[in-house]
Parts: structure tokens; sequence; C-alpha cells
């Protein structure tokens, strides 16, 4: 097979003719710069990609790009982005989804997206709130959360998106960050990658309506001791100095931190995204504290299963395999079957 | 012994048991034996919505009922001719729809004390006077079958599972059925278990032979067949129809069908019988839930393909917000209503037509679609290929409105010439449209049908962003303009409203009439038979029957205006009628009935009849 054609695309190619309509410093900009920035290494036509979104900030994304695109309705980005992926395999689909699209009104079709490891690769851009509705706390929101909606804070616990998405059996779960464009497109880069479900989790600063959520990750001083940059086949230390490090203790079930200095070389766990029990994945999801120390980023679980797409796609083909007739010759076969009787 | 022979020109038989009994079965192969025989043949199966209510109870009772003739038939019958009781249940539940005088065999091993008390019998009705006005033919179903299956080598269970076996024999033998088709039928079926082929073979020649020996029935019964166009014919039952033409509609347009389903009665059948065809390029995806599986149609339709969904009125109001988008999108999506008796649950093995104002008025926003119905079991292939022909002609959502009654009953089908059905290709956009030969305007409309290109993801240079905000007319882009606004509602609302659809028929073969009676959907056949009856008896009356709900007919107006009464029939509290009051300004009388049965033809009869008097 010869080497497919250099398309020489650049970032611009990617950008659509409509004007950007974020609030000034949101952290889609920075996303949106990454996916345009990124898109030319798949080397795939424009032509050939499609991003689906439902309702909510993020899910403006398609109009900024110059793919095919549909801006759908609340939750329901993953439904209709299966049926179009599972009948139409030759196309690289996105969905661009947010925490509330993503995991309130619509979480029963991303867990079922997941389940059946459709061909999606499903960016949630996690700011923790509802911005497009003004302000009112998400299914991310952490507990006591003071909004317009809980005036004396809310009293529901969130969702941790990554342990949602391995309890579903993802097959491909990371998490990265907005303003990192780097390891965001480096994460980008593994989901395209990735044959089946790709799940992303980015968290995105919203700063008109929860500006800060995840300032400890990013600011200079603290970031290095609260984020842990997973990479595939290195121990697990992080801090500033590499002072600290994961370990699974024995007869626990979960994963601790502990300090590097006193803790033999073998006992830090070696990340493998491989590890085919998501069990080892949702130990690394549970990591982090309210505080948003100990945050792990980067490809927790990537694994190989059959997509959805290709097992329908399989069935289809191999029925079709054993037709030896046009498609009018086997219709006036299949409506003569059964009991027929003729009158003359 | 030689027993008499009798020429009947209609016979309704309603076999009636418990849900184990195996009566849907057992109807299904008496209709195909008549079928064979060339009579003309209507079906209406009646079951519970539990998959096995407590045995022996009045709503554990399933039934099915065949009405077959020597000339054509529109209904199933409005009474039973003769009752096939194989519990008291079923005689209980049944009694009341047969006239005097109608045969009814029943199974005696099952009026035990025990089964008599279930449904309130104090003392069994074999033994009074009860039944004195009814021809009651008692056989030992039961132990007659496990007598004539003791050399075979089946448990007791099984051999007594073999009783409709040796009723459906009786009952062949009494209509003078050929049964050839059913003895390959039970060979199919228990292909893996040899000896139930050779148990339900023997309890159906044991019934066949009863009745020949036994003195209880001295008569033997014909019907001729009735005279048909010719063809080929076969039996089918609304929902396979339906299937079919969905099916056809894929090889005619040459796309790919996808179906996204959710599993909700009366409208799985049609999940399953298009996950058999594969080999059509058919896929089939059965949901998370009923909003997946029209999400999962519509974007399949975005991608080229003909995409629908099916289910019945709670799925529809599920997927009411995604139907509003295809308005917006202007994509081409079939949405199948099979109706049940509602609303919530209801009554989910029972019809009605009560999904009339859903499927008109049931989205946010002015959120038009087409709606047509069809009027028969077989009618549902052809309406099906109308639907898909609406959706891929005019990129518009299409609801169909099956029901319950067309669904599960089935009719005679003279098969269609492929090359006689609708050429539905459709040609994707390839090209700029724009004026300066680079642009692409995904809302450039077609002048004639007012359709917008389907430019499907993969066609290079046209890349373009649909969504469910508003556009700017031509180029799709997000608009709050308030003048685009109003014209984009007005020119949605029109690509519906002008949609060709032929011009509706009235039947009025006096050509006097001063009454209309006007239906829709699976009424049409008590409606018309009722209308025969009418003109058996001198007098006149007109039919016209609607299967394009939206657009209406053009001609319509024109033709209400020319009756002094307008009747309308309808399984729900008048939401047909409503329109016509409200569209063409006409006092239209209802005539309603919503007890998850289909309208009698007698009852209907009965009611224009009074119309009839007073004009």
């Amino acid at each position: 097979m010869s080497e497919p054609v250099a398309l020489k695309l650049t970032a611009k190619d990617f950008k659509s003719d409509q004007e950007v309509r974020w609030c000034p410093g949101c952290g889609d900009y920075a996303i949106l710069a990454a996916v345009q920035g990124f898109m030319p290494e798949l080397n795939i036509p424009r032509e050939n990609i499609v991003f689906v979104s439902g309702i909510g900030c993020s899910s403006r994304f398609p109009y900024y790009m110059n793919t095919y695109g549909m801006h759908s309705i609340h939750g329901r980005a993953p439904a209709i982005a299966t049926g179009l992926s599972v009948s139409r395999p030759d196309l690289s689909v996105w969905v661009v989804t947010g925490d509330g699209d993503a995991l309130s009104i619509g979480g029963n079709h991303l867990i079922h997206a997941l389940r059946r490891n459709v061909n999606l690769k499903i960016l949630l851009f996690n700011n923790r709130i509802y911005g497009l509705t003004k302000g009112q706390y998400s299914p991310t929101s952490e507990v006591g959360k003071i909004t317009k909606s809980t005036p004396v804070g809310s009293a529901d616990a969130p969702f941790n998106p990554l342990s949602l998405a391995l309890g579903a059996e993802a097959t491909f779960v990371a998490r990265t960050i907005d303003s990192d464009r780097k390891h965001l497109q480096s994460v980008l880069r593994a989901a395209a990658q990735h044959e089946g479900s790709a799940f992303v989790e980015i968290y995105q600063n919203c700063n008109i309506f929860n500006d800060g959520a995840f300032d400890p990750l990013k600011e200079p001083a603290t970031r290095d001791d609260f984020l842990i940059r997973l990479e595939h086949g290195q121990p697990i230390t992080f801090g500033k100095d590499g002072q600290f490090c994961v370990v699974h203790p024995p007869g626990g079930f979960g994963l601790e931190v502990r300090e590097t200095a006193n803790t033999p070389a073998e006992e830090i766990v070696v990340h493998d995204a491989g590890v085919a029990d998501p069990a080892y994945a949702f130990a690394l999801s549970r990591l982090p504290g309210l505080d948003l120390s100990n945050t792990p980023i980067g490809v927790f679980r990537s694994v190989d299963r059959p997509s959805y797409d290709s097992v329908v796609q399989e069935q289809v083909a191999a029925a079709r395999a054993t037709v030896d007739k046009t498609p009018e010759q086997q219709l006036a076969a299949l409506l003569g079957s059964g009991d027929t009787w003729t009158i003359l | 012994m030689t027993k008499q022979i009798r020429q009947l020109d209609r016979v309704v038989i309603r076999f009636a048991g418990d849900s184990g009994d195996g009566m849907q079965l057992t109807g299904d192969r008496f209709t195909s034996e008549t079928a064979q025989l060339g009579n003309d043949i209507s079906t209406l199966p009646n079951f519970p919505a539990e998959i096995r209510a407590p045995a022996g109870t009045l709503p554990g009772v399933s039934s099915f009922q065949v009405h077959f003739a020597d000339y054509d038939i529109l209904t199933p019958g409005d009474a039973p001719n003769v009752l096939v009781a194989m519990n008291p249940a079923a005689l209980k539940a049944n009694l009341a729809d047969l006239p005097r005088g109608a045969d009814i065999i029943v199974n005696t091993d099952e009026f035990t004390r025990r089964n008599l008390a279930k449904v309130g019998y104090a003392t069994s009705p074999l033994d009074d006077d009860s039944l004195a006005g009814y021809a009651v033919h008692p056989v030992a179903l039961t132990s007659m079958t496990i007598g004539a299956l003791a050399e075979l080598d089946v448990s007791k269970k099984d051999a007594e599972r073999a009783k409709n076996m040796f009723a459906l024999g009786l009952l062949s033998w009494m209509y003078s059925r050929p049964y050839e088709s059913t003895l390959r039928f039970l060979e199919r079926k228990f292909a893996a278990r040899p000896e139930l082929v050779a148990a339900n073979v023997a309890a159906f020649r044991a019934g066949w032979n009863f009745g020949e020996t036994t003195e209880d029935f001295s008569v033997r019964y014909e019907v001729k067949p009735a005279k048909m166009l010719p063809g080929t014919y076969r039996n089918i039952t609304g929902n396979a129809a339906l299937s079919l033409g969905l099916v056809a509609a894929g090889v005619r347009s040459g796309l790919p069908v996808f179906l996204g389903a959710y599993p909700i009665t009366p409208a799985s059948d049609i999940l399953h019988e298009l996950s058999k065809h594969k080999k059509f390029g058919v896929v089939t995806m059965q949901a998370e839930d009923e909003i997946a599986a029209v999400g999962a149609a519509l974007g399949a339709s975005y991608g080229g393909a003909l995409g629908i969904t099916t289910t019945s009125g709670p799925g529809v109001a599920l997927k009411s917000e995604t139907i509003s988008l295809a308005v917006a999108l202007e994509l081409p999506l079939v949405i199948v209503d099979v109706q049940r008796a509602g609303p919530s649950t209801g009554m989910p093995t029972k019809t009605e037509q009560a999904d009339l104002n859903m499927a008109l008025y049931g989205r946010h926003g002015e959120a038009p679609v087409a709606v047509i119905a069809p009027k028969s079991p077989s009618d549902c292939f052809h309406a099906a290929l109308e639907a898909a022909r609406i959706a891929l002609t005019y990129r518009t959502p299409v609801i169909l409105l099956s029901d319950n009654y067309v669904a599960n009953g089935s009719e005679p089908w003279l098969l269609p010439d492929v090359e006689s059905l609708p050429d539905l290709r459709v040609e994707f956009a390839t090209q700029p449209n724009g004026e300066d030969g680079t642009t692409f305007l995904p809302y450039l409309r077609d002048p004639q049908t007012l359709a917008r290109p389907w430019a499907v993801p993969g066609t290079p240079g046209l890349e373009h962003r649909i969504g469910g905000l508003e556009k700017a007319d031509k180029t799709g882009d997000i608009s709050y303009d308030p003048a685009n606004h109003d014209f984009m509602v007005r020119t949605r609302a029109a690509r519906i409203e002008t949609i060709p659809v032929p011009d509706v028929e009235v039947e009025d073969p006096d050509g006097d009439a001063r009454v209309l009676v006007l239906g829709w959907g699976s009424t049409y056949g008590p409606i018309g038979a009722a209308c025969r009856g009418l003109r058996h008896r001198g007098l006149s009356v007109a039919q016209a029957h609607l299967r394009h709900l939206a657009p209406m007919p053009a001609n319509l107006g024109e033709v209400l205006s020319r009756y002094d009464k307008v009747v309308v029939p309808e399984m729900n509290l008048g939401q047909l009628a409503h329109v016509v009051r409200a569209k063409y300004l006409v006092d239209a009388i209802g005539y309603n009935q919503v007890r998850g049965l289909p309208f009698t033809a007698a009852e209907l009869e009965t009611m224009l009849e009074e119309v009839l008097k007073n004009v």
C-alpha cells in the first residue's frame, strides 16, 4: 500500500468564517486553538471530519471548525454521533460536550456510547458550572457550591467524570487542561489514534461564573506539586522535585500517594495504560483530593476492544457477502417469501 | 359415514384460550390454510400485555379472530359464528360477543370446579341452560390429545400442550381447509425436536379424524375461493408489511437503511423484522432509550442514510425534541408510531388512534412535519414507501401513524412488481451552489420542493455547519434577525403545506349521497363495511378516507362542501373532526369510541343510519 498523500493542511484551514463568540478570557478559546493546531497532524481531509455537539457554551465549538459539523440538542450528541459513526465508518467523528451536557441531561447517552465502544472522540469541557444559563451548579460542582440556584450551597455530591467513564468500561480515558496546549495536543493525538470511544476530560476555566476553579493546577507556585503527569511505562512520581510518588499498598483496593524518599523504588507504581482491568485506572481517578491535590493528567487507560461500528459493519458485510442477486431481485424474493398462493 | 356439506359465503371464527394455550399460533395456522384456499381473509389478534397472566383467569385470555369469505371483505368481522373456548375463562370473556345460534366448541377437560371458580362460575355453564341459545359442542380436547399421543415418546406436559393442534385439526376438518402448509410448518418449527413434530402432527390428525367420525359434528362447511385480482398473494400483518416497505424504500432509493429503535409494544416486531435484513444493508440499533433511537437515526440521515425510528405513543413523546431538531436541520427522517391505547402506559396491546394531535402538533415552536396513516395491514407496505418518498424528496421528518389494529391484524396482500414501486433515488449535493462558484449555501432551496441540498460529510468543498439555532436563509449561518426568523418559520410551514399529495377519492357508487363518512388510518375497514351494509339496504352514503393528514389533500375542502353532513368516526375523542372543523369550517359530526378495540361495522351502520334519517 502506498503512503498516504500529505495534505499539507494548517491550523488556518480548520478555522471557519464564523466569529467566535465565547466570553473574552474563556478557556474554550485555548482549546479551540489547540484543536485547530492539532488537526493538520491527522492528515485527514477536512470533509471527512465531523464535529457533533450538544448544548452549552462548549457546544458552540462545531461552528468554529471548518469541517462538517452539527450543533444538536442538549445531551444528545453522543446518540446522534453514534448513528453517524455506525453508518459512516469512513468519517472521523468528534463529540464536543460539557459537564452539564454530558453528565446531567445526556448522562445516559454518554455511558452507553462508552460501553458500546462507538468510534467517537469525546471531548468533555469540564468547567464545573452551567455557563450558558448563567451560573447554576453542575453535576461536577463541589458539594456546598454557592450559585444562583443554590444560594446556601449545593446539597448533592458531584460526579467524577473519569470514574464514571471507567465504570462504563470506556476503552480510552484521559484528562488534560485547557491552559497546557502541549499536553492537550498530546492527549488529542493519543485519542485520535484510538479505535473505539476515546473519552477526554478537559479542565476548562469559566472566567465569568467559576473563575479560578482549576488554579492550583495552573499556578506556577502550586501546579507541579498538585499535578501527576501520567506517562505510560514510567514510575508515577510528581512534585517540584519528584518528592511524591504513587504506590499500591498491600491489602488495599486503591492507590496512595507517598513521599518518594521513604518509598523503596520497586514499590512505586509504573503507569500502564494498557491494564485490562479498569480497576487500576479507576484507582488513579480516585487520587485527587477536594482541593485538587494529586490530580493525574494524561492517558489513564487505553485498551483494545473492537468498536461497535466495526462489529455492526462486519455483520452487514458478512450478510452481503452471501448475496448473488441484484437488490431488486433480492427484494422480489423477500416479498414473495413465506406461504404464498397464486390466483390466475 | 358421509357428512353433509353446506356452502357458506363467510365465516368468523374466534380461537380463545389461556395465554399459554397457543391461540395466536393456532389462529395464524388456520389463517394460512384459509389463505391457501383463496378465500379473502382478515384477522384480529387480541391478547393481554402480561406474558403469562395467572393461568385460567379472565385477564389471561388470549384470542385470535379470523374472518374469511368467498368475496372481498374489509374487517375481521363484528361477531364470531364460531367460538373455540379452551377453558371457562375463554368462554366467559367472549360469550357476550356471540350472536345467538353461534357454535361454541369447548374443551370440557378444563371445566373443572377449580377453573370454574377462578372466573366466578358457581355451576358449570355446560350443565345448566345458560348456553341454551347456542350450539354447544363439548369436546374433551385435552384428554383426547393425550390419548392420541399415548404411543409416542413425549412427556404428558408436551402431549397436553399439543391440544391446540387437536383444535386446529378439528376446525380444519369442519371448514375443509387444506392442511399441507401446517404440516410443513410444524416440521420447520420443531426441526430440532422431531418428537414434537410427531406429537403435534398426531394431535392435528386426531382432531381432523375426530371431526370426521363423531356424530356431534354432522355438517361440514365449505367457503369457495373469493374472486380476487390475479397475481401472487401472501397473508401479511401490518408490522410485517411496514418492515418490508422500509426495506423496499432502501432498495428503491439506493440508500442504506438505518433503524434506531427501543423496544416498545406494539412496534417491536418492526425492529425484529428489520434486524433480519442485513444483506440489504439495513443496520438496526437497539438504542439505550427512545431519544437515542431517534438521535441515532437522525445522525445516520445526516450521513446520507435513510434514517428511521419505530415506536409507539410514549416513545414519540420522548422523541419530540429531536424531531423538532430534524425540522430545523431539514433532513429526512421517518418516525413510525404504532399507536396503542394511552395516555401513559395505557393498554399497550390494545388499539387507539389518539396520537393524531401529537403527530400534527406535539412539538415545541412551529415545527410542522408530514403525517400519513395506512388504512389496512397490507397498505402499511405502501404507506412506508410513501413516508420514505416524502422524507427523502422534501428533506423532512415524516410521522407514519400505524396502530395496533393494523399492525397485528392480517389480510391477503397482492405482491407488487418490484419495478413498479416508486423510484426514490436522491441526488446528494456535490458542487458549491453559490453564485461565485465556490461558496456552498446549505439553506439555498430547490424552488420546486423547497428542499435544501443534502450535502453529506465526506463531500469535499461543501464543509458546513448545521444546528438547532435559527439559520439565516441560504447561508445557514446563525441568525437572530427578526425578519429572517419570520421568513424561515413561514418557509418551513410552506415546505410541508406545498407537498403534492394525491386527491382524496370519494366512494359514492349511487352518486346521490348527502352524507359523507370521513375516516383516516385503520378505520377504513369497518367504515367501508358499514357503508356497504347501508348500500345493500338501498341507502346512499359516501366514504372518503385520508391517508395524508399533513398536508391534507388539496381537494378535501371542496369534497367536504358537497355534502349536507360529514361524519368522522375515530378511535379517539374527535381529533380529526377537530382539524376538519378548524381548517374547513365544516360542522363535522364526531363518532368516537376508545375501548381499545376497532369499531364494529354494525355499530357504525346503526349510527350512520340515524344520521341518514335526519338529513
